[in-house]
């Protein structure tokens, strides 16, 4: 209270500005701090994604034991890499909300969420476009397809917490908690999950066995997933900005 | 206070015998209708009968868990958890084990039935029991945590959208001790790792409870 007081009745120079990365916490200051980055971040996302297709398709070899239907690991990985990444950004940022009370952190998980299910759903769909010519299933229960259903349903969990409380702040801090209980339980359900695989069957085809990749096949692995992250970042800040507004006007209401 | 939260659980459970008992009610029939629905055959019916009772004893768990916090939010119990002096995590604890004991415990008693009419050797069937004895009470801290989190919202879709996911680890971990006691093998690891997701949740779950009953609350 004093402290307030003080600085409050010094002259304006006299008084230490918060770091400018502190400020972008507000949430007013971050909607245009957003705003300038989504075109960067768009149009850095379709570059790259068009020069990782072309590399993919255009420049990469054929494998020599799965043919050209190896390709779809150019969609695959980093879609699979970003479901479980997402996941963990958006806990950080539950997290950061819980700890220190910013009214932004709610908000990125928030934005955030749709892009992780989304993603969590591409893998799943193309892992089962290639697993029906080579493994000759659509779906194998295997410890990866398995928890990467499991993290889908997390992903929709939280969606569904967060959208039932007709109080916003209610559903934010029910989203956070149930958010980090996830990050606990996501290596517990891995683990649980890929034992009782090895339990049931013997050691299926395994991706990290194969072959170790061209150059090529990396380059256009690495680019796709930069263009994944690019993606996200200008989604999630498009979303987050949308978010911002939407807030304000409730509280304009109430 | 502790106590005095807990007996009154088993007071109310014990004036209204039904609502304790649906939970063991709805195992039972869940159990029986699998092999109406599979057919007589007895080598398969022992082949599934560990996942089938654990997937059930998982769904009376999630029913049974659906107006846990209910009745006080709607009494005003709540807030007066959060005026007295014990800490909420402790209430939430007593309230959790009292729920346990009303409707867990039977489900357990009944599982040695259930797993001679699944044909489970008598070996395997102490292996179930101590499964679901070292299982249900996580699956609960679990659930109470679910329950905590969506209080106040209408349906109840909500509760096994959140509570499922998570119930995953005691499941594949109670499972896979009973089916390596049908097999032969030792089931002493899948029982310590059911303990240590005992261990885990009981530490973290009334705490997390406790925050969501507070965000409910304000």
């Amino acid at each position: 209270m004093t402290h307030e007081l003080t600085t409050g009745s010094l002259p304006a120079p006299l008084r230490r500005p918060a770091p400018r990365w502190r400020r972008l916490a507000s949430p007013p200051v971050f909607h245009g701090f957003a705003g300038r980055l989504v075109p960067g971040f768009a149009g850095l996302a379709t570059v790259l994604a068009l020069a990782g297709l072309w590399v993919g398709f255009a420049i990469a070899p054929t494998d020599h034991q799965q043919g050209e239907i190896y390709r779809i690991i150019f969609i695959h990985v980093p879609a699979a890499w970003m479901s479980m990444f997402i996941y963990l950004v958006a806990a950080l940022h539950a997290g950061l909300g819980l700890v220190f009370g910013t009214r932004l952190s709610p908000l990125m998980s928030r934005a955030l969420a749709p892009t992780g299910a989304l993603f969590t759903v591409i893998a799943l769909w193309t892992g089962a476009a290639w697993g029906k010519p080579t493994w000759g299933a659509w779906w194998v229960w295997d410890a990866r397809l398995t928890s990467e259903l499991i993290l889908l349903f997390l992903y929709l969990a939280y969606l569904g917490l967060v959208s039932a409380f007709e109080d916003p702040r209610r559903g934010d801090g029910a989203g956070a908690i149930l958010l980090l209980a996830g990050v606990v339980n996501v290596p517990i359900i891995y683990f649980s999950v890929r034992w009782w695989s090895t339990l049931h069957q013997g050691s299926t085809i395994r991706l990290d066995a194969a072959p170790a990749m061209t150059h090529t096949m990396l380059a256009g692995m690495l680019l796709m997933a930069l263009a994944c992250w690019a993606y996200t970042m200008a989604v999630a800040l498009a979303r987050v900005r949308c978010l911002i507004t939407e807030r304000a006007a409730l509280e304009a209401q109430s | 206070m502790l106590i005095a939260v807990f007996m009154r659980e088993l007071l109310l459970a014990l004036r209204r015998p039904t609502d304790a008992l649906a939970a063991l009610l709805f195992f039972v029939l869940v159990c029986s209708l699998f092999p109406l629905a599979i057919g007589p055959d007895a080598a398969l019916l022992r082949a599934i009968g560990p996942g089938v009772v654990w997937v059930s004893a998982l769904l009376a768990v999630l029913i049974s868990l659906q107006r846990l916090f209910e009745p006080e939010l709607a009494d005003g119990g709540l807030e007066q958890w959060l005026l007295s002096p014990q800490p909420l995590t402790a209430l939430v604890a007593a309230k959790v084990a009292a729920h346990w004991c009303i409707a867990c415990l039977p489900l357990v008693l009944a599982a040695p039935l259930l797993a001679l009419q699944y044909g489970l050797g008598g070996e395997t069937v102490g292996l179930l029991v101590a499964a679901l004895l070292l299982g249900t009470p996580t699956l609960v801290l679990l659930g109470a945590l679910g329950a905590a989190l969506t209080l106040g919202v209408r349906g109840h879709v909500l509760l096994a959208l959140v509570m499922l996911p998570m119930s995953v680890p005691p499941l594949v971990f109670g499972c896979a001790a009973v089916s390596a006691g049908q097999q032969g093998l030792p089931a002493g690891a899948s029982l310590s790792l059911l303990g240590a997701c005992l261990a885990l949740a009981a530490f973290l779950c009334p705490w997390a409870s406790a925050a969501a009953l507070r965000l409910a609350l304000e």
